[in-house]
């Protein structure tokens, strides 16, 4: 298993993350396409930490967990919000401000 | 005393500023006031006067130093007052006859409601032109000289709710803003070669100047006494000032501010001497502005706008004088005291005569009027007798010195200056009686109110009345002036000795012409001109609308086009230049800055648009961007 494999699962990952971000309306399913985005990210670290013998990838992906998991707590805490106002977590419903 | 100099225009000054600053709580007592103020200012002059004459004439020149005005590096310049024979002569001529023209305001301006006003405005002109004529120093002077010219356009725009009246003040105020220029870059010549302005500075230090430098500063300062004085080229306001009321016409614009210019070139004689071809065009144009005064006098029905040619004429031949050096400069400057008197005495009269004819100035509308107007009669006879140069009065001494020395010189000089001088003499006694005999001799073109004559006589109905007290007996003493000036100024020494510590001792020159020949002809031409008037409009009847006339006639009727001339040559292409600037400043500098400010909104509408406040749209652009960013940095790297 050489890096390039890693790198290529990796970069695979991020997209399908990014297409799911782009494409879907539904707020929970973005969601899940950045958390992917994220850990395609920590997956990538984390190769080139390994090639290069350091921990500093490592401890880069930990990081980004912890902010990741912040960050989930927020935008949840967001979307139930949204929900509970408008009964409706489509990304695309509260465009109030627009222009 | 002379320490005390300064009263004399801080009186009216003051006087001034209490009227104008108290308004109508002075408007019961301000006329008597502000005659007060003028009369204190002579009654200063006249002792400071009696000790100038107690000292020996090469004393005479005092400098009084007031303060430090602008000390400014090497530019430093004091205010200080220079009482000399030649500033006392005008002191005595401006406070004595603005004294005089005051107290016949009184009488002139009962009716006005604005009369508390006018004076007010008169005692700032009497103390702007007591500036110009003490000053120690062309900036000083500069103060006065500009002091004056704002009196002028505040008093010819006096009833500024008549449009034309207003024009002519703006007429004015522009015509000699020309001239300032010339004073002013004059003066910048003066300290860029001599490094000061005073008087004694220059005085001191012309002698080192180059020809050209000096020709240069003496005909900028012509320029500017041109513009003052209302000579060719810059001459044409003057018949537009008339629109003031008619004493500001007799202290401003006959007796006192318009002979500034001759003041300003005997004053510069330092700088004149030096450059004997400024003085040639000087006596030029003074001799040019005496036909051409005169030929207008001629041709103009309005008795004030006559009299405007008049003075133009006589103050043409100030300049002329003034024009040929220090042989001139005290019959210029005697020329101009005795003139100051019976100009002063015929606007005067014509005002009276105004008065009397419900403010027509239409000499065409007159005629007969000595029965009802004996005193005003007496005194214009007077003054006209003085003014076309009848010996013993006062006009024959000076305007004869001025022939006589224009007759002196080599070459082409003296017959053209002297012939000018002769046939000016001969017009304006032909001007001068027309005048008259239009005014008070002939049949009464008019009808009188009470008449009982059908309404179809075309003659315009008047009551014509004499003046009261206040306002005949000004116009008395000036003519007591018109007859006894002359000869009394001329008495043993005379003027000429009394100024000369200023104007400097002239050798005598004998004239291309013996003296009595001079005279001979000066009064054979004079006797002439008076018998051509009698003829046409003693004896014959005038008619009630003007002849179409011959076509010399007919430009002196619109002052040899000299309106049209200004406007072809600075009036329309300065319109064509001022609007084009305007339009460069619209379409070039706000275009550019309302361009950015419109540019900016547009693009902002623009880019408005990508805030559509879809998440998903907003993730696409960053991922879109991240992508460039990579790209970009990818394709630098190799």
């Amino acid at each position: 298993m050489s890096l390039m494999h890693y790198l290529v699962l990796s970069g695979i990952l991020f997209t399908i993350g990014a297409v799911t971000v782009l494409v879907r309306r539904n707020a929970i399913l973005a969601f899940m396409g950045v958390e992917l985005m994220l850990n395609s990210c920590n997956l990538a670290l984390v190769a080139f930490s390994r090639v290069h013998g350091t921990l500093t990838g490592q401890v880069m992906a930990f990081y980004v967990m912890v902010v990741a998991a912040a960050e989930v707590v927020v935008g949840l805490a967001i979307i139930v919000s949204i929900y509970r106002a408008r009964r409706t977590v489509s990304v695309d419903e509260p465009s109030l401000l627009r222009n | 005393m002379i320490d005390l100099a300064w009263l004399v225009v801080a009186i009216p000054l003051a006087s001034s500023a209490l009227l104008l600053l108290l308004g109508r709580r002075s408007d019961a007592w301000g006329h008597l006031f502000a005659t007060a103020a003028a009369v204190a200012a002579f009654v200063v002059g006249l002792l400071v006067v009696g000790e100038v004459l107690g000292q020996s004439p090469e004393e005479r020149i005092n400098d009084v130093h007031l303060f430090s005005w602008i000390p400014a590096g090497e530019l430093s310049i004091d205010a200080g007052l220079r009482v000399d024979p030649l500033s006392l002569t005008f002191v005595m001529l401006i406070t004595f006859v603005g004294s005089l023209i005051h107290v016949y305001s009184i009488g002139y301006m009962t009716h006005d409601p604005a009369r508390r006003r006018f004076f007010a405005y008169l005692n700032l002109f009497v103390a702007a032109m007591l500036v110009l004529v003490l000053a120690d120093s062309y900036a000083l002077l500069f103060v006065g000289w500009e002091g004056v010219g704002l009196a002028s356009y505040l008093l010819i725009g006096f009833w500024n709710y008549n449009t034309e009246y207003a024009v002519a003040a703006k007429k004015a105020f522009v015509m000699n803003r020309v001239g300032d220029m010339g004073l002013i870059v004059a003066m910048g010549l003066m300290f860029a070669s001599l490094g000061t302005v005073s008087f004694s500075g220059v005085d001191a230090a012309a002698n080192g100047l180059s020809t050209p430098m000096a020709t240069a500063i003496g005909l900028l300062l012509l320029l500017g006494a041109c513009g003052k004085s209302a000579q060719f080229p810059l001459q044409a306001w003057l018949g537009d000032a008339m629109a003031g009321p008619t004493p500001v016409s007799a202290l401003i614009h006959a007796a006192t501010m318009v002979t500034a210019g001759v003041y300003l070139i005997v004053r510069a004689d330092s700088i004149f001497s030096a450059a004997p071809t400024a003085q040639l065009v000087t006596a030029c144009v003074g001799a040019f502005t005496l036909l051409l005064g005169a030929a207008i006098a001629c041709g103009k029905d309005d008795i004030k706008k006559s009299l405007a040619g008049s003075t133009m004429s006589q103050i043409g031949y100030m300049v002329l004088a003034a024009g040929l050096g220090p042989i001139g400069y005290a019959y210029a400057i005697f020329h101009l005291v005795t003139h100051g008197f019976f100009k002063a005495g015929l606007f005067l009269g014509a005002g009276s005569v105004m008065h009397a004819n419900g403010d027509s100035t239409d000499m065409r509308t007159y005629g007969g009027l000595r029965k009802v107007m004996l005193v005003t009669w007496a005194t214009f006879a007077v003054c006209w007798l003085a003014i076309i140069g009848v010996p013993p009065f006062a006009g024959f001494y000076s305007k004869d010195k001025i022939i006589e020395t224009a007759f002196v010189g080599e070459g082409w000089q003296p017959w053209v200056f002297g012939g000018a001088a002769l046939v000016g003499a001969a017009v304006t006694a032909f001007y001068m009686s027309r005048m008259f005999f239009m005014t008070f001799h002939g049949k009464a073109r008019w009808v009188d109110e009470a008449s009982k004559l059908g309404a179809d006589d075309p003659r315009p109905r008047r009551h014509p009345h004499e003046s009261p007290l206040v306002m005949t007996l000004p116009v008395v003493v000036l003519a007591i002036g018109a007859v006894s000036l002359g000869f009394l100024l001329s008495l043993g020494d005379g003027i000429t000795g009394w100024l000369e510590p200023v104007t400097g001792h002239a050798e005598h020159h004998e004239p291309v012409l013996p003296v009595p020949v001079i005279i001979t002809a000066t009064l054979v031409l004079v006797a002439a001109g008076v018998a051509l008037a009698w003829r046409q409009y003693g004896m014959n009847s005038v008619p009630l609308t003007a002849p179409t006339g011959s076509a010399l006639t007919r430009a002196a009727r619109r002052d040899f086009f000299a309106d049209d001339v200004n406007e072809a040559l600075a009036m329309r292409p300065g319109q064509h230049l001022t609007r084009t600037l305007v339009y460069a400043d619209t379409a070039v500098l706000d275009g550019a800055v309302t361009g950015a400010a419109a540019g900016t909104v547009a693009s902002g509408r623009v880019l408005r648009k990508l805030q559509n406040g879809y998440v998903r749209s907003y993730a696409a652009m960053i991922l879109a961007g991240v992508v460039i960013a990579g790209a970009v940095l990818h394709l630098v790297r190799l």
